[in-house]
C-alpha cells in the first residue's frame, strides 16, 4: 500500500508539487497521468528517496521513507524515467550486482532467470548493455525493479521507447504483475493508463486534478460528441447542411483526404448523439459518408475538462439553449 | 557495501582506467627507484618513497574522477540511492574499491625492495613504515578526491578539481613558510599533508601522524555523505 500525504516538493520558488494526497491499495495498478512536467516523476522520486518531499509524508507500507528509508526501500521496486543502467556491464552481471545490493534472498539464478524470461530478456543475458536497443535497456531496467520481488512497484513512463508489440506485452506483464503487487505507472499518453490502471489520477502543475477509477474518468472523459466523418461530396455544402442539424455546435473541414473526400471534424453539444441524423441528411443529397469515428480528447481537452470544467459547462450550457430555440423554431 | 565494492572494482578493470593508474603508478615508481636506488647502489628508498608523493598528486584524481560524478550523469545514482542501502555504506564501498586499486600500485614498492634485498641489507622496518604511510596519504587523497567527484557530474572537472586541492594540500607548508604571522603559519604547517607524510619517509613513525591522515580521510568521506545526503534537499 502506497499513503501519500499533503505531498510539497520545492525548487527554489517553483512548486514542483503542490500538496497532493493519494492513496493505491494492495493489488491496485494505480496510473499517474500528467504532461510532460507535471511532476510525476518529483512525486515517483519522493516515494522512492531519491528526493527528499519539502513538506508532507509518503508512507510504503506504512513505513514512512524519511524516517525509516532502509525499510521503506526494501518495499520498493523503482523503474526511473531513465533506467539507470552500467553501460560497461553484462545484463547478468548487471542483474547480479542488483541482486547483491539489494541484499536479495532468494536463490540467485533461479530468481533472475524468472525475472529475465517474465521480461523477455533471456537472449540478450550475455551482451553488454552499452550495445543493447531501447526497448531491450528499458526491460533490463524493469528486470532491475524486480529483483528480489518487492511488493510495491513503481515504474515511470514504463513503455516509453518501445515498438507497439512490446508495449502490449509489458501492458500485459504490468497487470499480471498488478494482481499481488501495488503499482504506480505514470505516463503522459491517456489510452494506456486506461488500458492497465484500476484507477487514475490526473496531475497537472504539481496539483491532482482528478481521482477516480479507470471506469469512470473514460466515461466523462469520452467524446461521443466530437466526431471526426468522411464525406464524399461539395466541401461548401456539406458543411452548410451539417451546420443545420440540431445540436451541432461546430464544422470544420480538415483536409482533403481522397479525391472528392474531405474530412470534417465535428462537434455537437456533450451527451446529443448526431449520428443518425448526419446520416439521414447526407445520404438524402446522395452524398456518401465513408468514415466516421469519435475523436479522442487529447491530453489538453482532458485537463480543459477537469480543470476549467464549470467554465466548459457553462459554454455549452449556453451551446444548449440555443438549440432548444432553434427546435422550437422547426 | 559489499555489492558496491566489488562492481566497483571490476569496473575500474572494464573501463580501462584500473589498467592506466596501475600501469602509471608502477612506471613511475620504477623509474624513480633506478633513478634513485638502483643508479647510485644505494640501498636506501626513502628518496623513492618521498619523489612518490608527486606521482599521487596527479593519479589519485585519475582513480576517483568517476566514482560519483559518472553514476550522477548516467542516472545510475537512481538506482543506487533507491537501494535499500545506506548513503555511508554507498560512500564506503566507492572508497574502499579506489583504495584497494591504489593499495596494489603500493605494494609494488615493496617489490623494489625484495630487489634490493638480493644485493644489500633492506632496513624493513622503515620501509614498512613508509608504506603504512603512503597508504595513509593515499587514503586521505582519495577521500578529497571523491568528495570533488560528488560536486560534479563531469569526469573532466572532478579529476582537475581533484588534482588542484592536493596540489593545494601540498602547498600548505610552502605557503606557511612565507606567512609572517605566527600563529597562523603554526596551524598551516600542521596542516600540511607532505611535511606528515616526509616524516615517515624519514623512518619517524609518529603515531599523531597516523591519526592525522585516519582522520583527514573520515572526515572527506563524511563531507561526501553529507553532499549526497543535501542533493536530496535541494
Amino acid at each position: 500500500m502506497i499513503e501519500v500525504k499533503n505531498l510539497v516538493k520545492c525548487y527554489g520558488d517553483k512548486r514542483a508539487v503542490d500538496n497532493i494526497s493519494f492513496k493505491a491499495n494492495d493489488g491496485e495498478i494505480l496510473g499517474f497521468l500528467g504532461p510532460n512536467g507535471a511532476g510525476k516523476s518529483t512525486t515517483m522520486n519522493i516515494l522512492t528517496g531519491y528526493l527528499s518531499s519539502t513538506s508532507g509524508k509518503a508512507l510504503i507500507n506504512g513505513i514512512d521513507i524519511l524516517e525509516d528509508p532502509i525499510g521503506a526501500k526494501k518495499q520498493i521496486g523503482y523503474l526511473p524515467e531513465f533506467p539507470p543502467l552500467y553501460m560497461d556491464m553484462t545484463v547478468r552481471e548487471y542483474l547480479y550486482f542488483i541482486y547483491d545490493l539489494k541484499g536479495c534472498k532468494y536463490p540467485r539464478n533461479t530468481h533472475l532467470k524468472e525475472i529475465c524470461e517474465l521480461v523477455k530478456i533471456t537472449d540478450v543475458y550475455d551482451r553488454i548493455i552499452k550495445n543493447l536497443s531501447k526497448g531491450y535497456r528499458q526491460r533490463v531496467g524493469l528486470a532491475q525493479a524486480l529483483v528480489g520481488n518487492p511488493n510495491v512497484l513503481i515504474l515511470d513512463e514504463p513503455t516509453v521507447g518501445l515498438d507497439p508489440k512490446q508495449i502490449i506485452e509489458i501492458r500485459t506483464l504490468i497487470k499480471k504483475l498488478g494482481k499481488n503487487h501495488t503499482v504506480i505507472l505514470s505516463s503522459h499518453i491517456l489510452s494506456e493508463v486506461q488500458a492497465v490502471c484500476d484507477r487514475i489520477v490526473v496531475i497537472n502543475k504539481g496539483k491532482i486534478v482528478a481521482d477516480d477509477t479507470a471506469d469512470n474518468l473514460s466515461r466523462t472523459l469520452t467524446a461521443d460528441h466530437k466526431l471526426i466523418a468522411r464525406i464524399d461530396g461539395p466541401r461548401e455544402e456539406v458543411i452548410k447542411i451539417i451546420q443545420t442539424i440540431p445540436g451541432v455546435v461546430n464544422v470544420l473541414a480538415d483536409m482533403q483526404r481522397e479525391k472528392g473526400v474531405w474530412e470534417y471534424n465535428i462537434e455537437a453539444v456533450e451527451g446529443t448523439d448526431i449520428r443518425r441524423d448526419l446520416f439521414k441528411r447526407l445520404a438524402s443529397r446522395n452524398w456518401y459518408l465513408v468514415g466516421l469515428r469519435s475523436s479522442e480528447l487529447s491530453l489538453e481537452d482532458i485537463f480543459l475538462k477537469l480543470t476549467i470544467g464549470e467554465n466548459v459547462s457553462e459554454f455549452l450550457n449556453s451551446k444548449a439553449e440555443d438549440l432548444d430555440e432553434s427546435e422550437d423554431d422547426e | 557495501m559489499k555489492a558496491i565494492f566489488s562492481r566497483e572494482v571490476s569496473s575500474y578493470f572494464n573501463s580501462l582506467i584500473g589498467y592506466i593508474f596501475l600501469t602509471a603508478f608502477f612506471a613511475a615508481s620504477g623509474v624513480l627507484f633506478s633513478i634513485t636506488s638502483l643508479a647510485y647502489g644505494s640501498t636506501d628508498m626513502s628518496q623513492m618513497y618521498s619523489m612518490l608523493f608527486f606521482v599521487l598528486l596527479v593519479l589519485i584524481p585519475i582513480l576517483t574522477m568517476r566514482t560519483l560524478a559518472e553514476d550522477k550523469r548516467q542516472k545510475t545514482d537512481q538506482c543506487l540511492l533507491t537501494a535499500p542501502v545506506s548513503l555511508t555504506a554507498l560512500v564506503m564501498g566507492k572508497f574502499f574499491a579506489a583504495f584497494l586499486i591504489y593499495a596494489l600500485g603500493v605494494c609494488m614498492t615493496l617489490v623494489y625492495a625484495i630487489i634490493i634485498s638480493f644485493f644489500g641489507v633492506v632496513a624493513w622496518l622503515e620501509v614498512l613504515g613508509t608504506v603504512v604511510g603512503l597508504l595513509l596519504v593515499g587514503a586521505a587523497f582519495i577521500a578529497v578526491g571523491i568528495l570533488i567527484s560528488s560536486l560534479t557530474e563531469n569526469q573532466v572537472i572532478a579529476a582537475v578539481g581533484g588534482f588542484a586541492c592536493m596540489l593545494a594540500l601540498y602547498l600548505i607548508s610552502s605557503i606557511a613558510a612565507i606567512i609572517p604571522i605566527d600563529w597562523i603559519a603554526n596551524i598551516l604547517t600542521k596542516l600540511s599533508f607532505s611535511d606528515r607524510y616526509y616524516d615517515f619517509t624519514y623512518g619517524i613513525f609518529d603515531l599523531s601522524n597516523v591519526l592525522f591522515f585516519l582522520s583527514a580521510t573520515v572526515i572527506f568521506i563524511f563531507l561526501t555523505i553529507r553532499v549526497l545526503e543535501r542533493r536530496r534537499w535541494s
